[in-house]
């Protein structure tokens, strides 16, 4: 922040002299949009154990934002544009079985990697853009106008609509998807669909927390909640409760200090992992002795 | 012709440092670990980051971190081979520490380079002086030697854990071992295309190789071959090319090559896996 207010730890005091600022007000209204969809979204990535698709997601938005500056647009639609396409051609991609999981991976990260260069080749050439490009990766939220946020606010109820349709098969195909497909349940469609909104909601969290930086709203407040419970109701409210605390969180106090609100957002989600992880420790040695019962599924080496 | 300095010192580490990511990105393909060596690209950004704040040489910080980090990521998620979610929430933590040390950096020294965040993130291989050349030369030389002495143990570990593990074969230990060299190798490509971008140097090469061919040893020292001769394209390139950024450059050629190579061979990943099983386990009869 260029002005360093100290707080009055009178958080009502502290509330109403941050909210008397338009920017903060646009920040805590984009901030709570895009943790109801990043936590929602990032629920069902971590389920369907695609976060290696959700992370190359939130890095093929840095070359479209910084493309769209480039050519002189508003970086809302290059981060829009990038990451639909990018989940389309990910979903274009044929779904690996257990054995070509490696080949699958190693596309993915060279795709990735070659994004990140069009991103910096894009800033090389555009000129002058040098310190753009950190607000581009760590993210901002001191220049969210009105118009972004009503944007944000639109793309995600279209997303979260959507997803409350295909909510519940889409459930179902990630847990079993042999037996989602003998049950007729359009497995492939889904897991189509479930990309593309995938791509959007990256591309509205890229807009506050920064390409480098959306992963992590994406998988912790998810990861956490699905290490506290089992049960998918109770984890997905969990997962919006926690994603809503930590940005909150992270806004106010980048607010009082010169650091940036992405290093807050990551090491309070952070830190509300570690505590799941050992509550969830703590409790599984007490329930069940010498043998841990894992509630999240690991990803099993092919 | 007299080669600006520069461009040798580019060449020189250019060329130990691809030899040692191809060696080391054909495993890390192989055992599925491209996960891991991404963490590790946004550890050696915090690492590097970390050191400059605490105004140590950057190449230490580099090192200590993604070697340490490679090898906790190990013991985290067991058998040597780390969880997604694990990985993927260490990483984003790790990364906004990096965007701390970015900004303690660069408000406490406000004379300093105010670059350094972007030089960290993108590579400045053409920056590099002599003394630092040599020195990514012989640890790179280092890794290339650790990957071929465990190379044969390694790929029957990679293979087919359960037997090798029955054979006698330390697999839990090779998996640290390989893990800390893919930390080095990590951080010794950072320093020519840049945190961000060292998965495509690790990655790309490797991928091309499997696809190239499926006898393991010669898929090895192709990927080796291919990163260093991308390497050189890429240099060339960015040297002719002004424009073009250098690890752009060789990400580009690296990119390039690997999509040359899925669209010109017929697909056969289902073969790959049984046929290099079989034949490693009917020689390891002998």
């Amino acid at each position: 922040m260029i002005f360093a207010a100290s707080p009055s730890w009178n958080p009502i005091i502290d509330l109403q002299e941050m909210w008397s600022f338009p920017f903060m007000v646009n920040a805590f209204r984009a901030g709570t949009i895009v943790a109801v969809l990043a936590g929602v979204m990032g629920w069902f990535m971590v389920l369907r154990r695609q976060s290696f698709a959700g992370h190359t997601l939130s890095l093929i938005g840095f070359p479209g934002a910084a493309g769209a500056v480039l050519i002189g647009v508003a970086a809302s639609y290059g981060y829009f544009a990038f990451c639909l396409a990018g989940a389309l051609v990910i979903a274009a991609l044929p779904r690996a079985g257990p054995g070509g999981y490696s080949e699958e991976s190693a596309v993915t990260g060279t795709v990735q990697s070659f994004a990140l260069a069009c991103g910096f080749l894009f800033v090389a050439l555009y000129k002058g853009f040098l310190n753009g490009i950190n607000a581009l990766l760590f993210g901002n939220f001191l220049g969210i106008s009105t118009g972004q946020v009503t944007l944000l606010g639109v793309v995600a109820a279209l997303s979260l609509a959507a997803l409350a349709v295909i909510g519940r098969p889409l459930a179902f195909a990630s847990i079993d998807p042999d037996v989602a497909t003998a049950r007729n349940v359009p497995v492939r469609a889904l897991s189509v669909a479930f990309l593309v909104l995938l791509g959007a909601a990256t591309a509205e969290a890229s807009q506050i927390t920064g390409t480098l930086l959306v992963f992590a709203l994406l998988v912790m407040p998810a990861a956490t909640a699905q290490a506290l419970t089992a049960r998918p109701g109770r984890a997905l409210a969990l997962t919006v409760t926690i994603g809503l605390l930590v940005t909150w969180l992270g806004l106010s106090v980048a607010y009082y200090t010169p650091f940036p609100v992405g290093f807050f957002v990551t090491s309070f989600a952070f830190a509300g992992y570690v505590a799941a992880q050992g509550v969830r420790h703590t409790r599984s040695r007490w329930r069940a002795g010498t043998t841990e019962v894992s509630p999240t599924p690991t990803w099993t080496a092919p | 012709m007299i080669w600006p300095s520069f461009l040798v010192n580019a060449l020189l580490a250019g060329t130990a440092i691809a030899a040692a990511a191809g060696l080391v990105g054909y495993f890390v393909v192989l055992r599925a670990q491209v996960f891991t060596g991404d963490a590790l690209s946004h550890v050696a950004f915090t690492g590097a980051l970390a050191a400059l704040a605490l105004g140590v040489d950057e190449r230490f910080g580099l090192f200590a971190a993604t070697i340490g980090v490679g090898v906790a990521l190990g013991a985290l998620g067991g058998r040597g081979r780390a969880d997604d979610v694990v990985i993927g929430s260490v990483f984003a933590w790790i990364l906004g520490l990096g965007v701390f040390f970015l900004t303690l950096y660069t408000t406490t020294n406000s004379a300093g380079n105010g670059n350094a965040g972007v030089n960290v993130l993108f590579g400045s291989i053409f920056g590099l002086n002599r003394s630092e050349a040599v020195t990514a030369v012989v640890v790179a030389a280092v890794i290339a030697a650790g990957m071929v002495t465990i190379a044969r143990p390694l790929l029957f570990a990679s293979i087919d854990n359960a037997v090798a593990a029955a054979r006698g074969i330390p697999v839990r230990m090779l998996g640290y071992v390989f893990l800390a060299l893919v930390g080095a190798a990590a951080a010794e490509a950072s320093q020519a295309v840049g945190a961000l971008l060292l998965l495509g140097l690790l990655a790309a090469p490797a991928g091309t190789a499997q696809r190239l061919t499926t006898r393991p040893y010669s898929a090895l020292l192709i990927s080796a071959g291919l990163a260093v001769g991308e390497m050189w394209a890429g240099l060339a390139l960015s040297y002719t090319v002004p424009a073009l950024p250098p690890s752009f450059a060789i990400l580009a050629v690296a990119t390039g090559g690997y999509a040359l190579a899925l669209l010109s061979t017929r697909r056969r990943r289902s073969a790959t896996r049984s046929v290099e099983a079989s034949g490693l386990s009917s020689k390891v009869n002998h």
